[in-house]
């Protein structure tokens, strides 16, 4: 036999007890709708997983009242030690479900079970202990301004880490006092009600945390709904867009984390072998379904060649398969929609006269899959280098010198991220001062900590989640601040 | 039917995540406020602390390198088992300082809840203490803080309810950053020190990291004092002591020191701030 | 022994690739000039070999690939005939429950314990039979390397005329750690020679690097490239006397070294991590590591190797437990 023939190692999915259908989780308990049930599936099998609640505009009033009261007569009352240890509860029961949390999210999401494990639930889980330990010390990181929370915040959510998101918006705004109503993406609502359950164990206050599934619709009415303090919101620039407008001439705070094309620059004296994975995870960790995904690599020009030639070498040894399969490099896409803006701009990358390349791996029969696509000979005119394409393809283009990378990465919309590929220290910082990108990896590339702030210049958004700023955001004494002017 | 005999307790030091006797085979008894005989606790010798400290040597470069999250966690950890075991802690809380149970109860409470706090510390102190510099140059100039090393600590007894409480806000602060410590408990209130050596025992801290010595302090004092491999004093709770002459012997190797008089009250990052050293680093950028 | 100005012994590989005159001058500039390794990027690429699931039928082919794949080893001062007897008749007999299991790829023995490893393994060895055990010897004044080049040279030339099949000599890292990169490749190409027998034919030479010695991954990949060019048919991390010995993101490197080499000429340098490999585990994410960087080519015995002693038992209870579907113990497997 080949000995890279591995076998099949599937994690279980026995570890799961999903409910036939999931209510709307208002005031701490699932409650039903008038509104119709959905179906979320798994899209590398497109089989049903369960049915979850689409929320009608009602819901959305009652959810964000239920937050309201709880705000008011619950959780703006308790001392920040108490809500720390609420947080810190959250936080340990999700590491000692977290292999059931993985699990889930690779069945919803399609992302391959190796992620969800080692990265996605480790993550969720320290961004709860980090923020958990600002409740009771906010007045640190004000710097001397007394810590007053927003009120109630209105949260949106992507797809494409479904509970990490929810991590990143629910874990610092209950630190900072707030109490939360937060609507997962249609089509990823698995994990988010998991985490319910979680919130129930925790004991946490009812209406502190409330979960409501539904579609964009839904979504619009929350973000837009009077009774809401603060809208924090992760998704395409094209809605959030549609946000901001909607909310110019209101008080409501708003937080933006939306698309981005992402350049990886590598020099001629990169670290060459440790280079082509970092472009590797950069653009198909996730399937490339990463807003900071480093979808144009900018390699120097002298070379190029050996890069390429490398890195189509190395492509060749991811494994493309059932997500749930511990051997799984590459899962599925995450839904037919997104196949089809995949496929469509991968197109025009052939129309425009890029050189298209693509592993050759066996595409499963059932589900949504896109192999992993390398397109050489892009320019920055064409559209794959300039509108992003939230799936596995690269494109490639090339530069002489330090500033033309320079010009090159920054000549975008978008400065969501960066990759700098170099040994040489003072040129390495030179480069990343320059660079028009609210996250910079330096010999490295999707590194996150909840330490550490993330989120994008221009048209990638605005507001930082993560670290100090991310916690800034949730308090309206950090916050631009209502009635300025008379 | 007669009362069943209870199975009595010896009481050891701390060092090196192991449980040893004083080399020097002396013990103290403790009494209740009451009088009767609680216990015989190791009377820590010179030796003693000079085995804890190269203890905390060999265990601080580990502890320090750790990263700010796993330090968190191991902190957290120690709250959980404190929280496990505070029925015991009421005992000899009360055993020791003579208080009811609800104030005794109220006591640990708190101190669970101060070990959280500090706890919490771990991966923020770096991001208020330090940043980047916008130094006037084309440098990237970067500060962060570091744990000064090892600590020698003197946990206090002057005031009602510190028993466990005042060891708690002594420890945390120190270990939280990356030092590790040799904590001297209080001659009077040896026992709720004995029994968090066993909390930590039974958590994930590494052996070193926190070593206890029970018995009278003079004996030990002026030798940690002048130890040059321990690089900072926590005198705060050494007011038994003629703390003064024990921080002009500690000048000698200028030693950072917290007094009775120059000392952080209450919960504070500032007693974080305390034991570590700021490290800023310069680097050139250039683009060509 | 060359110095730093002079001329080096000319290697056909070092020939080829850098061209005119070698001298220390280019070879080092060829050294430097090869990509730095990133630590950290390149102990993150090891760590996905070590999230690597090898089940069932993978898990079998593996264990019996790295059994095969095995040079058992016993390098102690306190060796004797009899231990070295014993130690031949476990490589032969590897499984007590099961007479078809594989049989290793080498003994790995002291230069004077080759005629007694010889005589042990009878028609088992390679001379006799195309499929038998080798019998390999560290020379050069194992483990340290300090001697003279002639004591070393005569070490090895000793241990050829015993009859070895293998020589795995050590580098000289004090010259290496202090820039006298000529002496290295030098020694190197002088050892090489000194494996030819009078029939023409050549020992093959093991090239160990002592990567617990070298330190930083830019000198483990610089130290590989160096031995190639100098003419090693198999480089290895370690003698197994320092800590560490063979780690993950070691063989990262070295594989790279191999495979680059392979890629530029069409040559195959084979590649032996030794020392630390304890466990079956341990062992399947080797073969993984080398299947995913230089290619399945390279899992045979003729170019994979696992420098080992106790890591044979671990294999064979592995292999027990998925014969008889229960785990096996200690008093399973024969000691040496």
């Amino acid at each position: 036999m080949a000995f890279l023939d591995y076998s099949p190692a599937p994690e279980s999915t026995s570890i799961l007890s999903i409910k036939d259908r999931y209510g709307l989780f208002i005031d701490g308990k699932f409650q039903s709708s008038r509104g119709k049930t959905f179906a979320t599936i798994s899209p590398s099998t497109e089989k049903t997983i369960t049915k979850v609640t689409e929320a009608t505009a009602a819901d959305v009033d009652k959810a964000v009242k239920a937050a309201r009261v709880a705000y008011d007569k619950v959780w703006s009352r308790m001392p920040g030690a108490e809500r720390a240890k609420y947080l810190f509860r959250i936080a340990r029961i999700i590491q000692e479900r977290s292999r059931e949390l993985a699990v889930a999210e690779t069945l919803d999401n399609g992302k391959p079970i190796k992620e969800t494990r080692d990265v996605d639930i480790p993550l969720v889980a320290a961004w709860f202990f980090y923020y958990a330990g600002w409740a009771d010390k906010l007045e640190y990181a004000t710097g001397g301004a007394t810590p007053t929370p927003h009120g109630v915040v209105g949260q949106v959510i992507p797809w494409n880490f479904p509970l990490m998101m929810l991590a990143w918006k629910i874990a610092p705004a209950l630190a900072a006092g707030n109490t939360v109503v937060l609507k997962p993406a249609e089509t990823t609502p698995l994990t988010a009600l998991l985490f319910a359950e979680i919130c129930q164990e925790a004991g946490l206050p009812n209406g502190v945390v409330n979960i409501i599934t539904g579609a964009g619709a839904i979504g619009k009415a929350l973000v837009e709904h009077r009774g809401i303090d603060k809208v924090a919101f992760t998704g395409s620039t094209g809605v959030g867009r549609q946000i901001a407008r909607a909310l110019a001439g209101r008080s409501t705070a708003l937080t933006l984390e939306l698309g981005g094309k992402g350049a990886n620059i590598v020099f001629d004296d990169a670290a060459m072998d440790e280079a082509i994975e970092g472009i590797i995870s950069g653009i198909f960790f996730n399937q490339g379904h990463v807003c900071c995904a480093g979808s144009r690599l900018l390699v120097q020009e002298s070379v190029h060649d050996e890069l390429v030639s490398r890195l189509t070498r190395r492509i060749e040894t991811l494994r493309l398969g059932d997500p749930l399969d511990k051997n799984t490099d590459i899962g599925a896409i995450n839904s037919k929609a997104q196949l089809n803006t995949i496929t469509e701009l991968a197109n025009s990358g052939d129309a425009e006269g890029a050189s298209r390349w693509s592993a050759n791996c066996e595409l499963p029969s059932k589900g949504f899959w896109f192999p992993p696509t390398v397109f050489t000979g892009v320019s920055a005119s064409h559209r794959i280098a300039q509108e992003e394409i939230f799936g596995p393809v690269l494109s490639v283009l090339t530069f002489r010198t330090p500033d033309e990378a320079v010009e090159k990465a920054n000549n975008t919309p978008y400065g969501l991220s960066a990759g700098v590929w170099t040994e040489k220290a003072s040129r390495m910082l030179a480069i990343v001062d320059k660079l028009q990108a609210g996250v910079v990896w330096a010999n490295t590339f999707n590194k996150f900590d909840p330490t550490s702030p993330f989120g994008g210049y221009q048209e990638s958004g605005y507001g930082r989640e993560g670290g100090v700023p991310g916690l800034l955001a949730y308090l309206k004494s950090t916050s631009p601040v209502q009635g300025v002017a008379k | 039917m007669s009362k069943r005999l209870e199975v009595m307790k010896t009481y050891k030091l701390y060092i090196g995540g192991k449980f040893p006797r004083s080399e020097s085979g002396y013990t103290m008894p403790i009494t209740s406020p009451l009088g009767e005989h609680l216990a015989h606790v190791a009377q820590a010798s010179r030796k003693d602390a000079r085995d804890a400290v190269s203890a905390a040597r060999s265990a601080q470069s580990g502890w320090a390198s750790a990263t700010a999250y796993n330090r968190g966690q191991v902190l957290y950890r120690i709250a959980e088992m404190l929280e496990g075991r505070a029925e015991q802690f009421v005992q000899e809380i009360r055993q020791s300082e003579g208080l009811s149970a609800r104030v005794a109860r109220a006591q640990v409470d708190k101190a669970i809840d101060t070990w959280v706090w500090y706890a919490g510390w771990s991966d923020k102190h770096a991001q208020v203490v330090g940043g980047a510099n916008p130094v006037a140059g084309p440098f990237f100039n970067l500060s962060v803080p570091e744990p000064s090393g090892v600590v020698v600590a003197f946990a206090p007894a002057a005031e009602s309810g510190q028993s466990l409480l005042g060891l708690v806000e002594t420890l945390a602060p120190i270990i939280v950053s990356g030092n590790a410590v040799v904590l001297l408990a209080h001659p009077s209130q040896p026992l709720p020190a004995m029994s968090f050596a066993e909390v930590l025992h039974s958590s994930d801290v590494p052996g070193g990291v926190v070593n206890i010595l029970t018995g009278t302090r003079e004996g030990m004092a002026t030798w940690l004092a002048e130890h040059a491999d321990v690089n900072a004093l926590d005198l705060m709770g050494a007011t038994e002591l003629d703390w003064a002459s024990l921080e002009q012997a500690a000048a000698q190797t200028l030693k950072r020191c917290l007094t009775p008089v120059r000392g952080v009250v209450g919960l504070s990052m500032n007693r974080i701030s305390a034991f570590t050293e700021v490290k800023t680093v310069w680097h050139t950028k250039a683009l060509g | 022994m060359a110095t730093a100005s002079k001329a080096l012994a000319p290697s056909d590989r070092a020939v080829r690739v850098i061209g005119g005159e070698i001298s220390e001058k280019a070879l080092t500039r060829y050294l430097h000039g090869l990509p730095r390794v990133d630590a950290v990027g390149a102990a993150a690429r090891a760590g996905h070999f070590q999230t690597r699931s090898i089940k069932t039928e993978s898990k079998k082919f593996g264990l019996d690939l790295a059994i095969s794949m095995v040079d058992l080893t016993t390098l102690e001062g306190a060796d004797t005939p009899g231990k070295v007897r014993s130690l031949v008749s476990h490589a032969i007999h590897t499984d007590p429950l099961d007479r078809t299991a594989p049989t290793v790829a080498a003994i790995c023995v002291y230069g004077d314990m080759v005629p007694h490893a010889i005589e042990a393994l009878g028609e088992s060895h390679v001379s006799k039979r195309p499929d038998g055990i080798a019998v390999a010897a560290v020379a050069t004044a194992f483990p340290s390397g300090r001697a003279s080049v002639r004591v070393k040279l005569q070490d090895t030339q000793d241990a050829v005329a015993a009859g070895a099949d293998e020589i795995d000599m050590v580098i000289d890292r004090g010259a290496f750690l202090s820039g006298r990169i000529g002496e290295v490749f030098d020694q190197i190409v002088r050892f090489k020679e000194a494996c030819r027998r009078s029939d023409g034919s050549y020992a093959h030479l093991k090239v160990i690097l002592e990567t617990g010695e070298l330190r930083t991954l830019d000198n483990v990949r610089e130290a590989s490239n160096l031995a190639i060019l100098a003419g090693a048919d198999f480089i290895k991390t370690s003698t197994g006397k320092v800590q560490p010995a063979a780690t993950l993101p070691v063989s990262v490197v070295m594989l790279e070294a191999v495979r680059d080499w392979y890629l530029a000429t069409g040559e195959t340098v084979g590649y032996k991590p030794a020392g630390g490999i304890r466990a079956a585990k341990d062992a399947l994410r080797y073969l993984v590591a080398v299947a995913e960087i230089t290619g399945e080519k390279w899992l045979t015995p003729d170019l994979f190797r696992f420098g080992a002693s106790s890591l044979l038992n671990d294999l064979v209870m592995q292999r027990q437990k998925m014969a008889s579907g229960h785990y096996s113990g200690p008093d399973y497997v024969s000691v040496d």
